[in-house]
């Protein structure tokens, strides 16, 4: 049990508060001053690093370990994705990342105490083209025999699933069949940051907020802590889990890392009645769409291709998006978007991410994650605690370091999307 | 959506037009067998990814089909200036912005 | 309460002439044409208009226009039902049928409100904290917090309207018709500008729309129809009213929603429902106004608890008075307004609790004087009543506005209107990212600079003063127009003749206290649509989340349908409040695009259903069609599967056409594949760099095969490509490869090798492609071909001729993908059909057969060919496909990928390497996409080898075949292998050569 039994949360515990008026909640997370240095500290408040955090001083006993996070916890991707989880990737080594990942989200609320709201859905993936299917067949073989749940789905059992889904013959783009891992779904992304910062707080981390890191100082070619707007923090080893900004982190080492950072859309329809039971992606089509406990269907956009800080993309994708949805759901054409909104993701050219020790001594980068990083927030974080407790890469870890861009041995889930013919 | 002016055009069109293909000024290397693994692999992977002004080329795909440079603000994404293939590489990057 | 009771016998924007009926809840009811739902909902008397979220508590109009948190109904059945509209924008039509989307089993009677006696047990996030446990119990208690959340229902069937999209371009975009938009958009367009005026509204107009009869009223009106009317006459403006700009992107551009049909019924036969505009604007001017802030006090969502100037609208704009007796509590002058409105309708005036200490401005005093009953440093605070207002309680409060100063009394009224000052609306103005910022004086957050963006004009920049807004107007229409070419940036504009009373200054009050606690205290909601409270927002802080972020996103305040547009400020407040900090540096949350809904078949537009992606014919599409081919799609293309023939399966049908072609002829049509003609003197240099073999000794009149790799060094195209004279050549791609292939080509040109004189050209489209394939090819041609020697002699494999094909010029290529004597006879595309009829007409003698895809598939894997993007994956090298004899080693240029075949992963000799399976049971034909691993009698995570590209079942070998990629294959020839199945079964296979059918590749030679 994580957290000091004081504060644990349960029906008892609403029963007990809301007879005082609510007035006694504790705090779910300190508001600490940085000491002056740290075993450990991880850069980013992110769900990555937050879990880091947390893995170090459950699994590890490292509990002298602060996270500096530049604005507030889980403000950045975490809190800006379609929160969809899935381990159906087709290369072993990420298989196996993310099937750490799954098993961890399926106890993760009860192991934080927080409700993080896994919900699993089922998640399908949509093959609209003979090679679409080929595709899918060897991935739910290859997740399979990699003890990854998944099987292959007929039009008609796709039709039955949903039965707002387009399945017929004579779209565009007929649906052929589909992919589908029963254990994926989604979650409450908020809740998986705010469960983490909870957890890894009662566990005696500092988490630091509203502090940005400004360098990162080495001594002799060792990192020996990092530069921040309230001052120097010390730290034996330091952990990089800044998502799109890993670049600019990086540079502050003198490091640079083969990301390039882009913008990624996504919104939100108005509140429906339950209307949507399973998450459905469409590569072919290029869309993906789920309905969250509020009723908002959840639609994932399309990257833009150009570089982007911005947290904000051109209408022009979402429109292409809205098409896909609209293709897909014909029913849906009347409802309408409420909210819509970017993240910033850090693309490898193999759609791969990086976990790695760097040239830096000391040093070490989780990043590179793309549009995957919210399902594996609990996997990465669990082999980059490890990482960094050990001071060796987690052996699930090691085909992921920076090295693959110069040896050629890249995980290329990219190429294995497939090119058309 | 962006508004990306063509040099070649020489006229402000919708990023619909266009297609943004990566950083600029990235020179292959004039004897590939030369460079090490990891030289080889630092010029097929590794990227500026500025957060701040950006030197990047588009391809003015749905347009004359050239391939242009444009000085970008990562953030703001507003647009320094766009031009030709082979010009002013080295000086390009300057503060401020004006499309004309 | 009767409808002539709280419909005002005169005055409003209505038609009294046009009844208009419709139905709420199934209760039928009627209006006037000129009525929103809301305001002809009021005029009915209805008071509960909706239940809760969270704790069911009822609820009532509030606001009049795209604020509105509470009166969210269901319009319409069927296909064409649309959930969610705001009754405040809906107008009235004959027939339009309205359900409240809440309450269960009716609004009168609603189970979760029974649950509202456990309220207290449900603080914000509550579901963070509980149904934990058992732990597998999490998706049934899901599936009951599914149903009870949502608002509307989603139609079940497609939407019956079409939408369309418009691109726009103008000088100046002027976002709001209210005085400080009519005024900038007049001033634009009298400086030369050409100007768009866009307005959410019916008609233009903004908040002049609600004004009352005044002498200084009745003027501004007069003053809104002259400026309107100059801006129709002109032709270089338009007007867009009913039309909502949603979102502000990057370089000014601007998404606009119009709804073209909405008003007239719920679906538009015939003519498109919405249309998005799509602006592009030099200038953007925001004159989106200001939006009023309820007062937060206890009980304040009960129905009969209005914003003071939708009051005020509803009385002035459509007659319909919705209390009898009303308690007033501002903190500001301008509410007085409506004390005098209201008066002037004749209804009571309980009383006006100003929470100043003190109010002597122009209109309290003309309050006072008129009799009504004003009482300073007095706020309401708490709401009183069962199922709506009864009476209010009003208590003396401090003049720092935290605490009270006396008991509460009770007073007697049915509607309670509160104006807690104005927020300006700087949501677009914030959609790229600038954060507004606070603004003491104008008590809200105006927008933020923008370097090269818009510019707030009015009270979207918290001018509230009528002249003033107009004043600054414009002045800032003038200066747009200079900034976008015209004018001088000399106001033009005579001073408008505009009375406006002089107000005293307002005060910040966010919360208004109560004798208990906050957190003891009766609900004070400050997001009315999530049921978020202050007390929430406190206990938010208190537990830890104290950014702004934070608490939106714990207590979920913004995030409804109406985006927060009451309570983001005051929950800011609040929340600034409690941390003991200013509202300035707590800051507010970024505004996302909508600023209303959009509807996504609007988004979507006409690329839909057939229009999603266009199709793209060969010249002999529609003769595949008659013989009723089945299709498959292939990038774009409709491509020819298969042709069944009567009663045969697919199976019988790729069997037929397989061995036709390996026993007479087959024909194919291959134009689909991409080809693009390439000239200039360096073309053979350029052709040897970008592919991995050399085509400088490549022959007028001779063909050849190329790999094209990008430069990580995988295989990305392969294809034949000709020699067609001096410096002229022809590529062909695979057909989802060519507009890729050509970008890459010109990529390389322009960007690395300047100085080669090459040009490229797509003519994809301009030949159609008959193949002609088997033993009896040359007979069916000779019979339309008379002007070249077709012997093998004369025309060898892999040579190409001009010719006469059917009458018609042609070039022929002697090339082949099914190992069998083809002749590729390309035309221009007109004579497409022409020549293909004319060959099947020349092979009836010979059987022969038109083949689609499938077939092709078959054939070329029982020759081991491969088809990049199915036994390749862009993980590929040329080694791995066991092509390394394509791979030029010796080319004095290091051609595009080559090096990266060099680096130590691509060297590894234990590579994934394409093989032939042949199963060990010759009639199973292997699933492609099978993995494959070395036994099957290990657990799981399993040691997979590789996995199955191709696999058919190969008629003319009479057993099946398959192509596999395998880890060190080529070194394992003659071993075992396995597939495990996802039925369970296991099978075996024997890893052998690619090549099955003519290993010594006579057949095509002949």
């Amino acid at each position: 049990m994580p957290t000091r039994s004081r504060n644990r949360y349960s029906a008892l515990s609403l029963l007990k508060h809301g007879l005082s008026h609510h007035e006694n909640w504790q705090r779910a997370w300190r508001n600490p001053t940085p000491k002056q240095s740290y075993d450990v500290v991880i850069v980013g408040g992110g769900g990555h690093g937050l879990a880091t955090a947390y893995y170090l001083a459950k699994v590890h006993g490292i509990t002298n370990v602060a996270v500096v996070e530049k604005g507030y916890l889980g403000g950045g991707n975490t809190g800006r994705n379609t929160t969809i989880i899935r381990s159906n990737y087709l290369w072993d080594e990420a298989a196996h990342l993310y099937e750490l990942s799954m098993k961890l989200w399926e106890g993760l609320t009860q192991e934080l105490n927080f409700n993080v709201m896994f919900s699993q859905r089922g998640v399908m993936n949509l093959g609209h083209t003979l090679q679409d299917m080929r595709d899918i067949e060897r991935r739910v073989n290859a997740n399979r025999l990699n003890g990854i749940d998944g099987e292959v789905l007929s039009t008609a059992e796709i039709q039955t699933k949903i039965p707002l889904l387009n399945c017929s013959p004579d779209s565009r783009y007929p649906i052929l069949g589909a992919s589908w891992q029963p254990r994926g779904g989604t979650a409450r992304h908020d809740a998986v940051a705010w469960g983490y910062a909870r957890g890894a707080d009662a566990l005696g981390v500092d988490l630091i907020q509203q502090t940005e890191v400004t360098g990162i100082r080495r001594q002799n070619g060792v990192a020996v802590g990092v530069e921040t707007n309230r001052g120097f923090i010390g730290a034996a080893r330091i952990g990089c889990v800044t998502a799109g900004n890993s670049g600019v982190l990086a540079g502050m080492a003198g490091l640079r890392l083969p990301l390039e950072s882009h913008p990624l859309q996504a919104l939100v329809s108005e509140p429906l009645k339950p209307c949507l039971d399973t998450v459905v992606m469409s590569n072919a089509v290029h869309g993906y769409v789920s309905q969250s406990d509020k009723g908002d269907l959840v639609i994932g956009a399309g990257i833009d291709r150009y570089n982007g800080y911005g947290q904000r993309g051109s209408l022009h994708v979402v429109e292409h998006t809205l098409q896909a949805i609209c293709e897909l759901f014909p029913a849906f054409s009347r409802v309408r978007m409420n909210r819509q909104w970017g993240g910033i993701v850090d693309t490898c050219p193999d759609a791969c991410p990086i976990i790695s020790a760097t040239s830096v001594p000391g040093l070490y980068f989780n990043c590179g994650w793309g549009t995957g990083g919210f399902k594996a927030t609990p996997g990465s974080g669990f082999v980059f605690a490890d990482t960094l407790a050990k001071g060796k890469l987690h052996s699930l870890a090691a085909p992921f370091t920076v090295d693959r861009f110069h040896s050629g041995a890249l995980i290329d889930e990219h190429g294995a999307a497939g090119v058309a013919h | 959506m962006l508004q990306i002016y063509c040099p070649y055009c020489q006229e402000l069109r919708e990023e619909e037009e266009f297609s943004p293909s990566g950083e600029a000024h990235i020179a292959r290397p004039r004897d590939p067998e030369s460079l090490s693994d990891e030289q080889w692999g630092d010029y097929l992977f590794f990227r500026k990814n500025p957060r701040g002004l950006h030197r990047e080329m588009w391809h003015h795909s749905a347009g004359c089909r050239r391939y242009f440079n444009v000085e970008r603000d990562t953030v703001s994404y507003v647009i320094a200036r766009s031009y030709p293939i082979g010009e002013d590489p080295a000086g390009a990057m300057v503060e401020g912005h004006d499309h004309e | 309460m009767s409808d002539s009771q709280r419909r005002l016998p005169a005055g409003g924007r209505l038609d009294r002439k046009q009844k208009v009926s419709f139905t709420f809840d199934g209760r039928p009811m009627w209006g006037l044409a000129g009525d929103t739902l809301a305001s002809a909902l009021l005029a009915n008397g209805v008071e509960t208009v909706a239940r809760s979220f969270k704790y069911g508590r009822r609820r009532g109009i509030v606001g009049h226009g795209s604020e509105e948190p509470n009166a969210i109904v269901q319009l319409g059945s069927g296909a064409a039902t649309v959930p969610n509209l705001k009754a405040t924008q809906v107008e009235l039509y004959e027939g339009l049928e309205a359900r409240s989307v809440s309450g269960w089993p009716n609004l009168d009677v609603d189970v979760i409100a029974l649950l509202g006696v456990f309220a207290r047990f449900l603080p914000p996030g509550f579901y963070y904290k509980t149904f934990m446990a058992p732990a597998r119990l999490w998706m049934t208690y899901e599936h009951f917090i599914r149903k009870a959340a949502g608002l509307g229902r989603a139609p079940q069937n497609p939407d019956p309207d079409r939408y369309d999209k418009i691109n726009r371009h103008c000088d100046v975009l002027v976002i709001g018709g209210g005085p400080a938009g009519l005024a900038a958009a007049r001033e634009a367009t009298r400086q030369g500008s050409r100007v768009i005026l866009v307005d959410e509204q019916s008609e233009m107009g903004g908040s002049l729309l609600s004004l009352g009869g005044s002498e200084a009223d009745a003027a501004q009106l007069q003053w809104r129809d002259q400026t309107l009317a100059e801006l129709e006459a002109s032709v270089d403006v338009l007007l867009l009213p009913r039309s909502t700009a949603f979102g502000y992107y990057d370089h000014n551009f601007v998404g606009i929603l119009e709804r073209l049909e909405d008003h007239r019924g719920l679906t538009s036969p015939g003519r498109p429902r919405q249309r998005l505009h799509r602006v592009r604007a030099r200038q953007i001017i925001m004159a989106t106004g200001a939006q009023e802030r309820p007062l937060v006090f206890a009980n304040n969502d009960l129905p009969g608890v209005m914003l003071a100037s939708s009051v005020r609208t509803y009385i002035n704009r459509y007659a319909v008075i919705p209390g009898q007796r009303l308690a007033l509590c501002t903190t500001n002058d301008n509410a007085y307004q409506l004390a005098l409105d209201w008066q002037e309708a004749g209804c009571d005036i309980a009383v006006i609790a100003d929470t100043r200490p003190e109010a002597e401005g122009v209109l309290p005093r003309l309050a006072r004087e008129r009799g009504i009953d004003v009482r300073t440093g007095t706020a309401i605070i708490e709401a009183s009543g069962r199922k709506c207002v009864s009476g209010a309680l009003l208590a003396p409060i401090h003049a720092g506005g935290k605490s009270l100063t006396g008991p509460a009394t009770p007073v007697e009224c049915d509607l309670i209107a509160t104006s807690g000052g104005w927020s300006p609306v700087v949501h677009l103005s914030s959609h790229t990212g600038i954060r507004p910022i606070w603004d003491d004086e104008a008590i809200g957050f105006v927008p933020g600079p923008h370097a090269d963006g818009p510019v707030a004009v009015g009270s979207a920049q918290g001018i509230y003063c009528p002249l003033a807004c107009v004043e600054q107007a414009r002045t800032e229409g003038a200066a747009a127009a200079l900034r976008a070419g015209q004018g001088a940036g000399e106001s033009s504009s005579p001073s408008p003749d505009i009375i406006a009373a002089l107000e005293e200054p307002a005060q910040a009050l966010f919360l208004v206290p109560h004798t208990k606690t906050t957190s003891r205290a009766p609900s004070q909601f400050v997001d009315f649509q999530l049921d978020v409270t202050a007390a929430a927002i406190e206990l938010a802080a208190r537990e830890g989340y104290e950014s702004v972020e934070h608490v939106k996103r714990y207590t979920a305040l913004g995030f409804g349908t109406d985006q927060g547009k009451l309570g983001n400020i005051n929950g800011v407040a609040i929340l600034a409040d409690t941390l003991n900090q200013s509202i300035a540096d707590t800051g507010t949350t970024m505004f996302r695009p909508a600023y209303t809904p959009v509807t996504f078949g609007a988004m979507a537009g006409g690329e839909v259903g057939d229009l999603f992606d266009p199709e793209r014919y060969t010249a002999m599409h529609r003769w595949h069609s008659e013989q009723g081919a089945a299709w498959e799609n292939v990038g774009q293309w409709k491509r020819p599967w298969y042709f069944p023939v009567a009663g045969e399966s697919m199976e019988e049908a790729v069997q037929r056409e397989c061995l036709a072609v390996r026993n007479s002829v087959g024909i194919l049509d291959a134009s689909t594949l991409g080809k693009i003609d390439i000239q200039g003197p360096d073309a053979a240099e350029f052709l040897t760099r970008v592919y991995t073999n050399s085509y400088l000794k490549l022959a007028p009149g001779k063909c050849r095969y190329g790999l094209m790799l990008h430069e990580d060094g995988m295989i990305f195209d392969d294809g034949v490509t000709a020699c067609l004279g001096e410096s002229h050549y022809l590529m062909h791609t695979t057909t989802g490869g060519a507009a890729g292939v050509l970008g890459w080509l010109e990529l390389w040109r322009q960007t690395e090798w300047p100085e080669l004189q090459v040009y490229f050209t797509s003519v994809t489209d301009h030949w159609a492609t008959a193949t002609l394939s088997g033993p009896n090819a040359r007979k069916v041609l000779a019979r339309v071909c008379h002007d070249v020697d077709l012997s093998d002699e004369a025309f060898a494999f892999m040579d190409w001729n001009s010719a006469t094909v059917a009458g018609v010029p042609a070039r022929i290529f002697r090339i082949s993908f099914t190992g069998e004597l083809s002749f590729e006879v390309n035309v221009p595309a007109n004579f497409g059909r022409h020549v293909w009829e004319r060959l099947m007409e020349a092979g009836k003698e010979f059987n022969i057969t038109p083949y689609g895809t499938e077939a092709m598939h078959v054939l070329r894997a029982e020759k081991g060919f491969i088809i990049v993007g199915q036994d390749t994956d862009g993980s590929m090298t040329p080694d791995d496909m066991g092509m390394d004899w394509i791979v030029g080693k010796n080319k004095s240029f290091s051609f595009l990928g080559k090096r990266s075949l060099e680096r130590s992963d691509t060297r590894r000799t234990n590579r994934k390497q394409l093989v032939g399976l042949r199963t060990v049971e010759p009639n199973e034909v292997l699933p492609e996409g099978a993995q494959i691993v070395n036994t099957p009698d290990q657990a799981v995570p399993m040691a997979m080898q590789g996995h199955v590209t191709s696999s058919y079942f190969s008629p003319s070998l009479g057993r099946s075949i398959a192509l596999a990629v395998v880890k060190g294959g080529r070194n394992r020839l003659g071993e075992k292998v396995f597939c495990p199945l996802a039925d369970g079964r296991n099978v075996a296979a024997v890893i052998c050569q690619t090549v099955f059918y003519d290993p010594d590749g006579e057949r095509q030679h002949v």
